[in-house]
Protein backbone atom coordinates (compact mmCIF):
# COMPACT_ATOMS: atom_id res chain seq x y z
CA UNK A 1 0.00 0.00 0.00
CA UNK A 2 1.57 3.37 -0.95
CA UNK A 3 2.39 5.47 2.12
CA UNK A 4 0.74 9.36 1.90
CA UNK A 5 3.76 11.72 1.72
CA UNK A 6 5.32 13.34 4.77
CA UNK A 7 6.92 16.48 5.49
CA UNK A 8 8.54 15.94 8.14
CA UNK A 9 8.12 11.71 9.00
CA UNK A 10 6.48 11.17 12.16
CA UNK A 11 5.64 14.75 13.41
CA UNK A 12 2.17 14.97 15.08
CA UNK A 13 0.99 17.85 13.24
CA UNK A 14 1.62 16.29 9.88
CA UNK A 15 -1.76 15.15 8.72
CA UNK A 16 -3.23 18.60 10.25
CA UNK A 17 -0.45 20.51 7.96
CA UNK A 18 -1.90 18.06 4.71
CA UNK A 19 -5.00 19.78 5.48
CA UNK A 20 -3.79 23.59 5.99
CA UNK A 21 -1.90 23.13 2.16
CA UNK A 22 -5.49 21.84 0.75
CA UNK A 23 -7.23 24.59 1.99
CA UNK A 24 -4.92 26.81 1.16
CA UNK A 25 -4.36 25.95 -2.01
CA UNK A 26 -8.06 26.28 -2.81
CA UNK A 27 -8.52 29.65 -1.26
CA UNK A 28 -8.33 32.57 -3.41
CA UNK A 29 -7.80 34.95 -0.26
CA UNK A 30 -5.49 34.79 2.83
CA UNK A 31 -7.02 32.54 5.30
CA UNK A 32 -6.67 33.74 8.96
CA UNK A 33 -5.15 31.28 11.86
CA UNK A 34 -8.56 30.91 13.47
CA UNK A 35 -10.43 30.19 9.39
CA UNK A 36 -7.78 27.60 9.26
CA UNK A 37 -8.52 26.06 13.00
CA UNK A 38 -12.37 26.26 12.13
CA UNK A 39 -12.42 24.86 8.74
CA UNK A 40 -9.59 21.96 9.47
CA UNK A 41 -12.00 21.35 12.90
CA UNK A 42 -8.32 21.66 15.44
CA UNK A 43 -6.98 23.67 17.43
CA UNK A 44 -5.40 27.47 16.68
CA UNK A 45 -2.41 26.66 18.26
CA UNK A 46 -1.60 23.30 16.48
CA UNK A 47 -2.36 24.93 13.56
CA UNK A 48 0.46 27.79 13.83
CA UNK A 49 2.80 24.78 14.49
CA UNK A 50 1.60 23.32 11.28
CA UNK A 51 2.08 26.47 9.17
CA UNK A 52 5.64 26.52 10.78
CA UNK A 53 5.73 23.55 9.46
CA UNK A 54 4.63 25.06 5.76
CA UNK A 55 6.38 27.71 6.32
CA UNK A 56 9.97 25.98 6.10
CA UNK A 57 8.63 23.57 3.55
CA UNK A 58 7.19 26.23 1.01
CA UNK A 59 9.93 29.12 0.92
CA UNK A 60 12.12 31.12 -1.75
CA UNK A 61 14.62 29.42 -3.11
CA UNK A 62 13.17 25.66 -2.35
CA UNK A 63 10.02 25.81 -3.99
CA UNK A 64 7.66 27.56 -6.52
CA UNK A 65 5.15 27.90 -3.89
CA UNK A 66 5.62 30.53 -1.30
CA UNK A 67 3.43 30.38 2.05
CA UNK A 68 3.23 34.49 3.15
CA UNK A 69 1.93 36.07 5.85
CA UNK A 70 -0.15 38.57 4.35
CA UNK A 71 -3.42 40.78 4.66
CA UNK A 72 -4.57 39.30 8.13
CA UNK A 73 -4.01 35.69 7.00
CA UNK A 74 -1.88 32.73 5.14
CA UNK A 75 -1.63 32.41 1.63
CA UNK A 76 0.20 30.87 -1.29
CA UNK A 77 2.20 33.13 -4.16
CA UNK A 78 4.31 32.03 -6.33
CA UNK A 79 7.83 32.66 -5.51
CA UNK A 80 9.69 35.51 -7.27
CA UNK A 81 12.02 32.98 -8.88
CA UNK A 82 9.06 32.61 -11.29
CA UNK A 83 7.85 35.86 -11.83
CA UNK A 84 9.07 36.17 -15.59
CA UNK A 85 7.30 33.11 -16.30
CA UNK A 86 3.65 33.87 -14.31
CA UNK A 87 4.37 37.42 -15.91
CA UNK A 88 4.42 36.07 -19.75
CA UNK A 89 1.07 33.84 -18.65
CA UNK A 90 -0.74 36.29 -16.13
CA UNK A 91 -1.56 40.23 -16.16
CA UNK A 92 -1.74 42.22 -12.53
CA UNK A 93 -4.90 44.65 -13.69
CA UNK A 94 -5.21 45.42 -9.77
CA UNK A 95 -2.01 47.92 -10.27
CA UNK A 96 -1.89 48.04 -13.85
CA UNK A 97 -0.93 52.17 -14.56
CA UNK A 98 -2.02 53.12 -10.68
CA UNK A 99 -1.51 56.50 -11.51
CA UNK A 100 0.12 59.49 -8.85
CA UNK A 101 -3.16 60.46 -8.09
CA UNK A 102 -4.86 57.07 -7.38
CA UNK A 103 -1.71 56.25 -5.15
CA UNK A 104 -2.04 59.63 -3.36
CA UNK A 105 -5.59 58.72 -2.54
CA UNK A 106 -4.55 55.33 -1.37
CA UNK A 107 -2.23 56.42 1.28
CA UNK A 108 -5.03 59.50 2.24
CA UNK A 109 -7.49 56.14 2.76
CA UNK A 110 -4.62 54.07 4.22
CA UNK A 111 -3.94 55.95 6.72
CA UNK A 112 -6.73 58.09 7.61
CA UNK A 113 -9.41 56.07 6.78
CA UNK A 114 -12.34 55.25 6.91
CA UNK A 115 -12.98 58.75 5.18
CA UNK A 116 -15.26 60.04 2.66
CA UNK A 117 -14.83 61.92 -0.70
CA UNK A 118 -14.40 65.44 0.92
CA UNK A 119 -12.40 64.86 3.49
CA UNK A 120 -9.88 62.57 1.09
CA UNK A 121 -10.60 65.77 -1.35
CA UNK A 122 -9.41 68.16 1.71
CA UNK A 123 -6.38 66.53 2.25
CA UNK A 124 -5.14 66.17 -1.14
CA UNK A 125 -6.37 69.99 -2.51
CA UNK A 126 -8.34 68.55 -5.46
CA UNK A 127 -11.48 66.87 -6.34
CA UNK A 128 -10.94 62.83 -6.37
CA UNK A 129 -14.49 61.51 -7.39
CA UNK A 130 -13.04 59.64 -9.83
CA UNK A 131 -9.85 58.53 -8.75
CA UNK A 132 -11.78 57.02 -5.78
CA UNK A 133 -14.19 55.19 -8.32
CA UNK A 134 -10.97 54.14 -10.17
CA UNK A 135 -9.98 52.49 -6.51
CA UNK A 136 -13.30 51.18 -5.66
CA UNK A 137 -13.49 49.25 -9.29
CA UNK A 138 -10.16 47.93 -9.14
CA UNK A 139 -11.04 46.85 -5.63
CA UNK A 140 -8.56 48.54 -3.82
CA UNK A 141 -10.73 50.24 -1.39
CA UNK A 142 -14.67 49.82 -0.43
CA UNK A 143 -16.97 51.40 0.72
CA UNK A 144 -17.57 51.65 5.23
CA UNK A 145 -20.09 53.09 6.42
CA UNK A 146 -21.42 56.62 6.44
CA UNK A 147 -20.66 59.78 8.18
CA UNK A 148 -22.56 60.69 11.03
CA UNK A 149 -24.43 57.29 11.60
CA UNK A 150 -26.30 56.87 7.98
CA UNK A 151 -27.32 60.61 6.47
CA UNK A 152 -23.27 61.96 5.20
CA UNK A 153 -21.26 61.27 3.08
CA UNK A 154 -20.02 57.47 2.20
CA UNK A 155 -16.31 56.48 3.44
CA UNK A 156 -13.83 54.25 2.38
CA UNK A 157 -11.85 52.44 4.06
CA UNK A 158 -8.90 49.88 1.96
CA UNK A 159 -9.51 46.48 1.67
CA UNK A 160 -7.34 43.27 2.75
CA UNK A 161 -6.78 43.13 -1.37
CA UNK A 162 -4.86 45.92 -0.67
CA UNK A 163 -2.56 44.95 1.63
CA UNK A 164 -1.89 41.28 -0.28
CA UNK A 165 -0.99 43.98 -3.38
CA UNK A 166 1.18 45.96 -1.42
CA UNK A 167 2.59 42.91 0.58
CA UNK A 168 1.66 44.10 3.47
CA UNK A 169 1.03 41.33 6.87
CA UNK A 170 -1.41 44.39 8.08
CA UNK A 171 -1.56 48.04 7.69
CA UNK A 172 0.59 48.12 11.03
CA UNK A 173 3.05 47.46 8.60
CA UNK A 174 2.80 51.26 6.70
CA UNK A 175 5.69 53.24 8.10
CA UNK A 176 4.67 56.19 10.75
CA UNK A 177 3.20 58.98 8.98
CA UNK A 178 5.85 61.46 11.06
CA UNK A 179 8.47 59.94 9.33
CA UNK A 180 6.91 60.60 5.64
CA UNK A 181 7.25 63.93 4.05
CA UNK A 182 10.64 65.07 4.78
CA UNK A 183 11.47 67.89 7.63
CA UNK A 184 8.78 70.09 8.23
CA UNK A 185 10.96 72.99 10.09
CA UNK A 186 12.27 72.59 6.40
CA UNK A 187 9.05 73.77 5.30
CA UNK A 188 7.79 76.73 7.56
CA UNK A 189 11.33 77.73 7.01
CA UNK A 190 10.62 77.75 3.60
CA UNK A 191 7.21 79.35 3.59
CA UNK A 192 8.41 82.05 5.59
CA UNK A 193 10.67 83.15 3.80
CA UNK A 194 8.38 83.59 0.76
CA UNK A 195 5.86 85.56 2.83
CA UNK A 196 8.88 87.69 3.58
CA UNK A 197 9.72 88.18 0.32
CA UNK A 198 5.92 89.19 -0.54
CA UNK A 199 5.56 92.98 -1.47
CA UNK A 200 3.63 94.67 1.64
CA UNK B 1 4.53 81.53 -30.39
CA UNK B 2 0.87 81.94 -29.38
CA UNK B 3 -0.55 81.35 -25.71
CA UNK B 4 -3.87 80.54 -26.82
CA UNK B 5 -2.95 77.89 -29.08
CA UNK B 6 -0.67 75.86 -26.49
CA UNK B 7 -1.96 72.18 -27.12
CA UNK B 8 -2.27 70.52 -24.14
CA UNK B 9 -2.39 66.92 -22.93
CA UNK B 10 -3.36 66.31 -19.67
CA UNK B 11 -5.71 63.91 -17.63
CA UNK B 12 -8.57 66.30 -17.42
CA UNK B 13 -8.18 67.88 -21.04
CA UNK B 14 -6.55 67.74 -24.37
CA UNK B 15 -6.98 70.26 -26.70
CA UNK B 16 -5.53 74.20 -27.04
CA UNK B 17 -5.21 76.21 -24.06
CA UNK B 18 -7.96 79.15 -24.91
CA UNK B 19 -10.40 76.20 -25.07
CA UNK B 20 -9.59 74.86 -21.30
CA UNK B 21 -10.45 79.04 -20.57
CA UNK B 22 -13.19 78.99 -21.76
CA UNK B 23 -14.40 75.85 -20.67
CA UNK B 24 -13.25 77.03 -17.42
CA UNK B 25 -15.01 80.01 -17.00
CA UNK B 26 -17.94 78.28 -18.21
CA UNK B 27 -17.71 75.46 -15.67
CA UNK B 28 -17.97 73.10 -18.11
CA UNK B 29 -14.40 71.51 -16.87
CA UNK B 30 -13.99 71.68 -13.26
CA UNK B 31 -10.84 73.39 -12.49
CA UNK B 32 -9.81 70.95 -9.16
CA UNK B 33 -9.28 68.34 -11.53
CA UNK B 34 -6.88 70.63 -13.78
CA UNK B 35 -3.25 70.16 -13.06
CA UNK B 36 -1.80 73.38 -13.60
CA UNK B 37 1.73 72.52 -12.82
CA UNK B 38 1.10 70.32 -16.06
CA UNK B 39 0.22 73.60 -18.10
CA UNK B 40 3.26 75.41 -17.10
CA UNK B 41 5.41 72.27 -18.18
CA UNK B 42 3.94 72.02 -21.22
CA UNK B 43 4.59 75.97 -22.11
CA UNK B 44 8.43 75.59 -20.63
CA UNK B 45 9.01 72.65 -23.22
CA UNK B 46 7.67 74.83 -26.14
CA UNK B 47 9.42 77.86 -25.00
CA UNK B 48 12.61 75.60 -24.97
CA UNK B 49 12.23 74.67 -28.40
CA UNK B 50 12.65 78.26 -29.37
CA UNK B 51 15.58 79.93 -30.04
CA UNK B 52 14.49 83.39 -28.72
CA UNK B 53 12.82 84.20 -25.52
CA UNK B 54 9.60 85.27 -26.49
CA UNK B 55 8.81 87.86 -23.87
CA UNK B 56 5.29 89.04 -24.88
CA UNK B 57 4.13 85.27 -24.98
CA UNK B 58 5.44 84.64 -21.25
CA UNK B 59 4.02 87.86 -19.56
CA UNK B 60 0.46 86.48 -21.13
CA UNK B 61 1.07 82.92 -20.26
CA UNK B 62 2.06 84.28 -16.53
CA UNK B 63 -1.46 86.66 -16.33
CA UNK B 64 -3.57 83.59 -17.55
CA UNK B 65 -2.13 80.80 -15.11
CA UNK B 66 -1.94 83.31 -12.62
CA UNK B 67 -5.60 83.56 -12.88
CA UNK B 68 -6.33 80.02 -13.33
CA UNK B 69 -4.22 79.40 -9.99
CA UNK B 70 -6.25 82.00 -8.10
CA UNK B 71 -9.74 80.54 -9.60
CA UNK B 72 -8.57 77.12 -8.27
CA UNK B 73 -7.46 78.37 -4.94
CA UNK B 74 -10.63 79.69 -4.48
CA UNK B 75 -12.47 77.38 -5.68
CA UNK B 76 -10.51 74.62 -3.38
CA UNK B 77 -11.23 76.48 -0.44
CA UNK B 78 -14.67 77.25 -1.07
CA UNK B 79 -17.40 76.96 1.54
CA UNK B 80 -14.20 77.46 4.17
CA UNK B 81 -14.78 80.73 5.84
CA UNK B 82 -13.03 80.08 8.90
CA UNK B 83 -9.78 80.34 6.99
CA UNK B 84 -11.12 84.00 6.30
CA UNK B 85 -12.00 84.95 9.59
CA UNK B 86 -7.60 84.40 10.44
CA UNK B 87 -5.35 86.95 11.09
CA UNK B 88 -2.71 86.39 9.04
CA UNK B 89 -0.29 84.68 11.22
CA UNK B 90 -2.95 81.93 11.96
CA UNK B 91 -3.83 81.99 8.20
CA UNK B 92 -0.12 80.70 7.88
CA UNK B 93 0.21 79.06 10.32
CA UNK B 94 -2.89 77.11 8.64
CA UNK B 95 -1.41 76.79 5.80
CA UNK B 96 1.76 75.77 6.69
CA UNK B 97 0.00 72.56 9.24
CA UNK B 98 -2.17 71.85 5.73
CA UNK B 99 0.73 71.89 3.47
CA UNK B 100 3.01 69.63 6.18
CA UNK B 101 -0.26 67.12 6.24
CA UNK B 102 -0.19 67.20 2.03
CA UNK B 103 3.46 66.33 2.45
CA UNK B 104 3.30 63.84 4.68
CA UNK B 105 0.69 62.19 2.35
CA UNK B 106 2.87 62.71 -0.55
CA UNK B 107 5.76 60.69 0.89
CA UNK B 108 3.13 57.96 2.38
CA UNK B 109 2.62 57.77 -1.49
CA UNK B 110 5.84 57.55 -2.76
CA UNK B 111 6.02 54.92 -0.32
CA UNK B 112 3.64 52.97 -1.45
CA UNK B 113 4.97 53.33 -4.80
CA UNK B 114 8.10 52.24 -4.11
CA UNK B 115 6.58 49.31 -2.55
CA UNK B 116 4.55 48.30 -5.61
CA UNK B 117 7.63 48.63 -7.72
CA UNK B 118 9.26 46.22 -5.31
CA UNK B 119 6.29 43.68 -5.49
CA UNK B 120 6.30 43.59 -8.46
CA UNK B 121 7.17 39.97 -8.95
CA UNK B 122 5.19 38.86 -6.27
CA UNK B 123 1.81 37.16 -8.03
CA UNK B 124 -1.00 35.05 -6.49
CA UNK B 125 -4.17 33.76 -7.14
CA UNK B 126 -7.10 36.08 -7.02
CA UNK B 127 -10.15 35.22 -8.43
CA UNK B 128 -13.89 34.12 -7.28
CA UNK B 129 -14.00 31.82 -4.47
CA UNK B 130 -15.65 33.05 -2.29
CA UNK B 131 -15.92 31.65 1.31
CA UNK B 132 -19.04 29.11 2.57
CA UNK B 133 -21.44 30.36 4.84
CA UNK B 134 -20.48 29.71 8.26
CA UNK B 135 -22.24 27.64 10.31
CA UNK B 136 -25.38 29.45 12.04
CA UNK B 137 -24.92 30.16 15.45
CA UNK B 138 -26.94 28.24 17.96
CA UNK B 139 -30.01 29.47 19.63
CA UNK B 140 -29.82 30.13 23.07
CA UNK B 141 -30.74 28.09 25.84
CA UNK B 142 -34.56 26.99 25.55
CA UNK B 143 -37.13 25.27 27.68
CA UNK B 144 -38.31 21.66 26.91
CA UNK B 145 -41.73 22.48 27.85
CA UNK B 146 -42.56 24.98 25.52
CA UNK B 147 -40.83 23.06 22.51
CA UNK B 148 -43.31 20.13 23.68
CA UNK B 149 -46.32 22.45 23.75
CA UNK B 150 -45.35 23.81 20.40
CA UNK B 151 -45.12 19.97 18.97
CA UNK B 152 -48.13 18.96 20.75
CA UNK B 153 -50.41 21.67 19.17
CA UNK B 154 -48.65 21.08 15.42
CA UNK B 155 -49.18 17.06 16.18
CA UNK B 156 -52.74 17.15 16.70
CA UNK B 157 -54.68 16.21 13.98
CA UNK B 158 -56.65 18.52 11.88
CA UNK B 159 -60.59 18.09 11.49
CA UNK B 160 -61.43 16.93 8.26
CA UNK B 161 -63.24 19.70 6.26
CA UNK B 162 -66.72 18.44 5.41
CA UNK B 163 -66.64 18.56 1.50
CA UNK B 164 -69.97 17.17 1.15
CA UNK B 165 -72.09 20.03 -0.01
CA UNK B 166 -69.53 20.12 -2.88
CA UNK B 167 -70.29 16.72 -4.07
CA UNK B 168 -71.83 16.16 -7.15
CA UNK B 169 -73.44 12.10 -8.37
CA UNK B 170 -74.14 11.87 -11.99
CA UNK B 171 -75.69 8.69 -12.97
CA UNK B 172 -73.74 7.11 -16.44
CA UNK B 173 -75.32 8.31 -19.62
CA UNK B 174 -75.38 4.59 -20.43
CA UNK B 175 -78.15 4.01 -17.80
CA UNK B 176 -80.62 6.12 -19.81
CA UNK B 177 -79.31 4.65 -23.53
CA UNK B 178 -79.83 1.21 -21.99
CA UNK B 179 -83.89 2.23 -20.49
CA UNK B 180 -84.59 4.82 -23.60
CA UNK B 181 -83.63 1.55 -26.29
CA UNK B 182 -85.80 -0.84 -23.84
CA UNK B 183 -88.70 1.73 -24.32
CA UNK B 184 -88.51 2.08 -27.66
CA UNK B 185 -88.54 -1.58 -28.35
CA UNK B 186 -91.81 -1.59 -26.63
CA UNK B 187 -93.11 1.46 -28.28
CA UNK B 188 -92.95 3.09 -31.21
CA UNK B 189 -92.78 7.09 -29.61
CA UNK B 190 -92.92 8.57 -26.06
CA UNK B 191 -92.75 11.73 -24.13
CA UNK B 192 -89.39 12.62 -22.82
CA UNK B 193 -91.12 14.45 -19.59
CA UNK B 194 -93.25 11.34 -18.96
CA UNK B 195 -90.50 9.12 -19.07
CA UNK B 196 -88.29 11.62 -16.63
CA UNK B 197 -91.25 12.29 -14.10
CA UNK B 198 -90.21 12.22 -10.69
CA UNK B 199 -86.47 11.66 -11.24
CA UNK B 200 -83.79 14.59 -9.75
CA UNK B 201 -82.62 17.41 -11.90
CA UNK B 202 -79.28 16.13 -11.88
CA UNK B 203 -81.03 12.63 -13.41
CA UNK B 204 -83.05 14.09 -15.73
CA UNK B 205 -79.71 16.67 -17.28
CA UNK B 206 -77.93 13.08 -17.94
CA UNK B 207 -81.36 11.55 -19.46
CA UNK B 208 -81.38 14.96 -22.01
CA UNK B 209 -77.87 13.92 -22.33
CA UNK B 210 -78.63 10.34 -23.42
CA UNK B 211 -81.40 11.19 -25.47
CA UNK B 212 -79.14 14.11 -27.77
CA UNK B 213 -76.91 10.93 -28.11
CA UNK B 214 -79.48 8.58 -29.57
CA UNK B 215 -80.53 11.37 -31.60
CA UNK B 216 -76.51 12.04 -32.95
CA UNK B 217 -76.29 7.90 -33.66
CA UNK B 218 -79.55 8.53 -35.87
CA UNK B 219 -81.75 6.12 -33.44
CA UNK B 220 -84.30 8.36 -32.72
CA UNK B 221 -86.21 11.72 -33.89
CA UNK B 222 -87.03 14.39 -31.91
CA UNK B 223 -89.97 16.57 -31.97
CA UNK B 224 -90.96 19.73 -29.37
CA UNK B 225 -93.81 21.89 -30.96
CA UNK B 226 -92.76 25.01 -28.98
CA UNK B 227 -90.24 25.98 -27.00
CA UNK B 228 -90.64 24.43 -23.43
CA UNK B 229 -93.35 22.09 -25.37
CA UNK B 230 -92.98 18.11 -24.38
CA UNK B 231 -90.34 16.66 -26.02
CA UNK B 232 -91.70 13.71 -28.36
CA UNK B 233 -89.28 10.81 -29.19
CA UNK B 234 -89.80 8.65 -31.99
CA UNK B 235 -88.01 5.47 -33.18
CA UNK B 236 -86.48 5.86 -37.11
CA UNK B 237 -87.14 3.88 -39.95
CA UNK B 238 -83.82 1.68 -39.99
CA UNK B 239 -83.86 1.03 -36.16
CA UNK B 240 -87.53 -0.24 -36.40
CA UNK B 241 -85.98 -2.12 -39.43
CA UNK B 242 -82.88 -3.54 -37.57
CA UNK B 243 -85.23 -3.98 -34.36
CA UNK B 244 -87.75 -5.99 -36.87
CA UNK B 245 -84.76 -8.44 -37.90
CA UNK B 246 -83.50 -8.96 -34.38
CA UNK B 247 -87.00 -9.77 -33.69
CA UNK B 248 -87.32 -12.24 -36.56
CA UNK B 249 -83.40 -14.02 -35.95
CA UNK B 250 -84.58 -14.36 -32.39
CA UNK B 251 -88.03 -15.79 -32.76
Amino acid sequence: MERPLRLIAANPVDSLARTLEALLVVASQPLSVADLAEAAGDEAERVETALGLLGDRYREGRSGIVLEQVAGGWAFRASREAAEACGRLFERPVERNLSHAALETLAVVAYMGPCSRPEIARWRGVAVDSVVAGLVERGLIAEAGRESAGAGAVRYRVTPLFERVFGLESLAALPRLEGLGGDSEELRGRLETLAERRPA
Amino acid sequence: MSVHELELDLDAFEGPFDLLLTLVLREEVPLAEIDVAGIVLVFVERLAEREELDLDACGEFLVLVAALLELKARGLFAGEADLEDLEPEEAAEELARRLEEYRRIKGAAEWLAERLAGERDRFFRLGPAPLAPRGERRLAQQDPEALATAMRTLAAEQPEVSLSHLELRFPPVSQFLERFRAVLGRRQRFDFEHEVAGLSRIEQAVAFLALLELRRAGEVSLEQAAPFAPIRVARTAETREEVAAWSARSA
